[in-house]
């Protein structure tokens, strides 16, 4: 029994900043694996509390799939949250060569 | 300014009711009820499942019979959002000609390609065997389609020239749609309401049993596993702008 | 056994605050990244984390204590006294499918947008403004 609280309040902790770290973060490709690992560790809290059926939906729709796509996106638009458009990717390019 | 301390009190307010309404409803208390004398619509189902139904997943049971509507629903809704994004991402200068599309610039390593060659069968084998087993184990047509579709991206990551058909799996998709819905209107049309079960159900625990749940479930295997394939392939495929 | 109902009614507070309250945490973090975040694939991810949310919330009120997964294998055919809801569970399996398709639609319209617009900025979207 106390090493199913233990377990539940563990991994709530790791929950939250796993969140925290995927808002805060401005380099947007760890903040999509933050993401990542809030879907995994969502899927262990669905399986102890007694749901097996909802632990292999989250676990293979968001861990694997949401993953991609929205590496798919970062690759078509910009990398980084402060970098956010062309004439300033061309900026950053320009200033490097110069 | 204003707009940094306005969001943060309504998190505040948002978080305290939220917390609030929710603590009434204390963690782990019974609210089912006895299953003999059924009291609530949970002990319903959890009583009819294995009597009526003879089926062993009792959350397989409700999402397809007794709850077979909203299943309905959200086969849809997915096929939408898979169209939607298909017609969103189409160019018209993307119809002239035929060139590989810059897919990954350097190619993966030989571990990796032996691997992803065994893999792949194998990944294709355990989504068949969750979405046909989905009446007696934890699964089903979702998951099953998900792990079929995780295979795929597999391969589509590895090898630059793999490509899937796409006349075929949009037929697929479409035709196992379409079964499903054929599969309600005989129910309505042999026995008196849309998706209306046989009345002869098999045993439980036996690989047949259920009478239409697990022929219902494969359709929506196959249908969810062609859906999210080909939504991978429209986004891995987007060309770039020709300058 | 009667040390383990003591320990567990003693302890029962910190697990009502631990899974209600990451459940509720985890919408308010994706709804403060809705609301303050000015690159676009950032909203999408808050969005993602809100749906995530509110499935757990969902699964949590489901749940009672000392039962086990509402699956009859053989051996357990009549123990339906000793199940888990299973109500919420189907309800949150139909959630969880559709809350990719909108996180799919969201990042399609995101990249139609910088392809078009070539900033993901929302700040500098200005042409539906009047």
């Amino acid at each position: 029994m106390t090493t199913f609280i233990l377990f539940l309040v563990v991994m709530g902790i790791i929950l939250i900043a796993a969140a925290l770290y995927a808002v805060i973060q401005k380099d947007l490709l760890y903040a999509v694996l933050a993401t990542g690992v809030v879907s995994l560790v969502l899927s262990v809290f669905f399986y102890l509390l007694q749901a097996p059926d909802v632990a292999i939906t989250e676990a293979a729709i968001g861990i694997a799939l949401t993953t991609i796509i929205f590496i798919i996106t970062i690759r078509n638009t910009t990398r980084d949250e402060d970098i956010y458009s062309e004439d300033l990717i061309n900026r950053f390019k320009n200033k490097e060569d110069a | 300014m204003l707009k940094k301390i306005f969001v943060w009190f309504l998190l505040a307010v948002l978080g305290i009711a939220l917390y609030a309404s929710f603590g009434r409803a204390p963690f782990g208390e019974n609210r089912v009820g006895p299953t003999d004398n059924p009291a609530t619509v949970s002990a319903f189902y959890l009583k009819n499942s294995p009597e009526k139904l003879q089926t062993a997943n009792s959350v397989t049971a409700i999402v397809v019979n007794f709850r077979g509507f909203d299943t309905l629903g959200e086969v849809t809704v997915l096929f939408l959002a898979a169209t939607g994004l298909a017609s969103i991402l189409y160019r018209k200068e993307d119809e002239e000609g035929e060139h590989l599309p810059v897919r990954i610039n350097l190619p993966a390593s030989s571990i990796v390609r032996t691997g992803a060659k065994i893999l792949f069968p194998l990944i294709l084998l355990l989504g068949i065997y969750i979405f046909v087993h989905g009446h007696l184990t934890p699964g089903g047509g979702f998951q099953g389609g998900s792990v079929i579709a995780t295979g795929f991206l597999l391969m589509f990551i590895t090898y630059r020239r793999f490509g899937t058909n796409h006349k075929v799996m949009v037929w697929l998709e479409s035709l196992s749609g379409l079964a499903f819905v054929l599969t309600g209107l005989y129910g309505l049309i042999k026995y008196g309401s849309f998706l209306q079960n046989t009345p002869d159900v098999g045993h439980l625990n036996d690989l047949v049993s259920g009478g239409l749940i697990p022929l219902i479930y494969i359709f929506i295997g196959i249908k969810v596993s062609t859906e999210l394939t080909n939504v991978l392939d429209t986004l891995m495929n987007i060309k770039p702008k020709k300058r | 056994m009667k040390e383990f109902q003591e320990i567990f009614l003693r302890y029962h507070a910190l697990l009502q605050a631990a899974v209600y309250g990451s459940a509720v945490l985890l919408i308010l973090i994706g709804l403060y990244a809705v609301l303050m975040k000015k690159h676009l694939v950032k909203i999408v991810i808050g969005l993602s984390i809100i749906e995530s949310g509110v499935n757990l919330l969902f699964v949590d009120v489901g749940y009672i204590s000392n039962h086990t997964a509402p699956i009859f294998s053989p051996g357990y055919e009549h123990a339906a006294d000793k199940m888990v809801d299973p109500v919420p569970q189907a309800l949150v399996l139909t959630a969880i499918v559709i809350g990719f398709a909108t996180t799919a639609l969201a990042l399609s319209l995101v990249i139609r947008l910088y392809r078009h617009h070539k900033t993901a900025n929302i700040e500098q979207l200005k042409s539906l403004r009047w």
